[in-house]
């Protein structure tokens, strides 16, 4: 075998890759560059780790969700006698203590935010069209945070002596 | 299957579908869920009587469903979180949806007489 060239096998049916190189100290293999390594040519601003985090905000608010959604519908559906509890009266009773406040406030971000970023994943899936996929995406965002502060406004400016 | 499709079938894709379809039922009912709370900024009588129409017999099966959309999500996110964060999870996920499913069926069973309960004594009487 000589040495630059690399013959498809051998008689003990050893390949090149298998068998010991054809490359040595004196005759080094050639530098590959990585293929989409970042050189003096590729732009300098990159569009960061946007979706990555997205990633991660949907499993970590995910497991806080478990916890605060399903407590939410054991109390309103479920324990002394269901949705025929509820009332104007049963609402003041619980954001008379900031603890329920606290709970209701961080359900509704977390559950506004983690369903926003889910129906935007929805809507880059199956919307094609570029103007289908801003004026989709437009409604979205603009459907979510008139919903966080319109929810926000309603826990802290609630009035239990409104009439 | 068609040529060229990704779908692949099975657990992996109809969990992925299910959860899906569910977040997105999900979301719309809390849009309208924080409308019908807002009401209690407005007057007692506008909060109560919006949530009285939740009370009939209609609106508790559709609660039953929303219940049955929000389990599944529940329980298949904590998979999802099992398969991207456990090291053995991908290799356990057709079991571990079984086990989401079993536990759903379980859930969802126990859910018939609070979620219920109420709608059935105004249909048949106490």
């Amino acid at each position: 075998m000589s040495d630059n060239t690399v013959t498809a096998g051998t008689a003990t049916g050893v390949g090149p890759v298998e068998g010991s190189s054809v490359y040595s100290v004196d005759n080094p293999a050639p530098l590959i560059e990585p293929p989409r390594k970042r050189t003096k040519k590729s732009p300098k601003s990159t569009r960061g780790n946007f979706e990555m985090y997205g990633w991660l905000f949907m499993r970590l608010s995910g497991v806080v969700l478990v916890v605060l959604v399903l407590g939410h519908l054991l109390i309103q559906l479920v324990l002394d006698g269901g949705v025929s509890k509820i009332g104007f009266a049963f609402v003041a009773g619980r954001w008379a203590s900031p603890f329920w406040q606290v709970w209701d406030l961080l359900m509704l971000w977390l559950a506004m935010l983690h369903g926003a970023n889910g129906l935007r994943t929805v809507i880059n899936d199956y919307a094609e069209r570029p103007n289908t996929r801003l004026w989709l995406k437009g409604l979205l965002y603009t459907a979510t945070v008139f919903t966080i502060l319109l929810g926000t406004l309603v826990i802290f400016t609630f009035d239990p002596n409104i009439r | 299957m068609p040529a060229g499709t990704l779908y692949r079938g099975r657990e992996g894709m109809w969990s992925w579908v299910a959860h899906r379809v569910t977040g997105v039922l999900i979301f719309f009912f809390l849009f309208v869920h924080v409308l019908d709370t807002a009401l209690v900024r407005v007057s007692p009588e506008a909060y109560d009587k919006v949530v009285a129409t939740y009370k009939s017999p209609i609106v508790a099966l559709l609660e039953y469903g929303l219940v049955a959309a929000i389990l599944f999500h529940a329980l298949n996110g904590l998979r999802v979180i099992a398969v991207d964060f456990w090291i053995k999870g991908a290799r356990y996920q057709k079991q571990m949806l079984w086990s989401v499913v079993v536990l759903w069926i379980v859930l969802m069973l126990g859910a018939i007489y609070p979620v219920l309960g109420h709608a059935a004594r105004e249909l048949f009487g106490s």
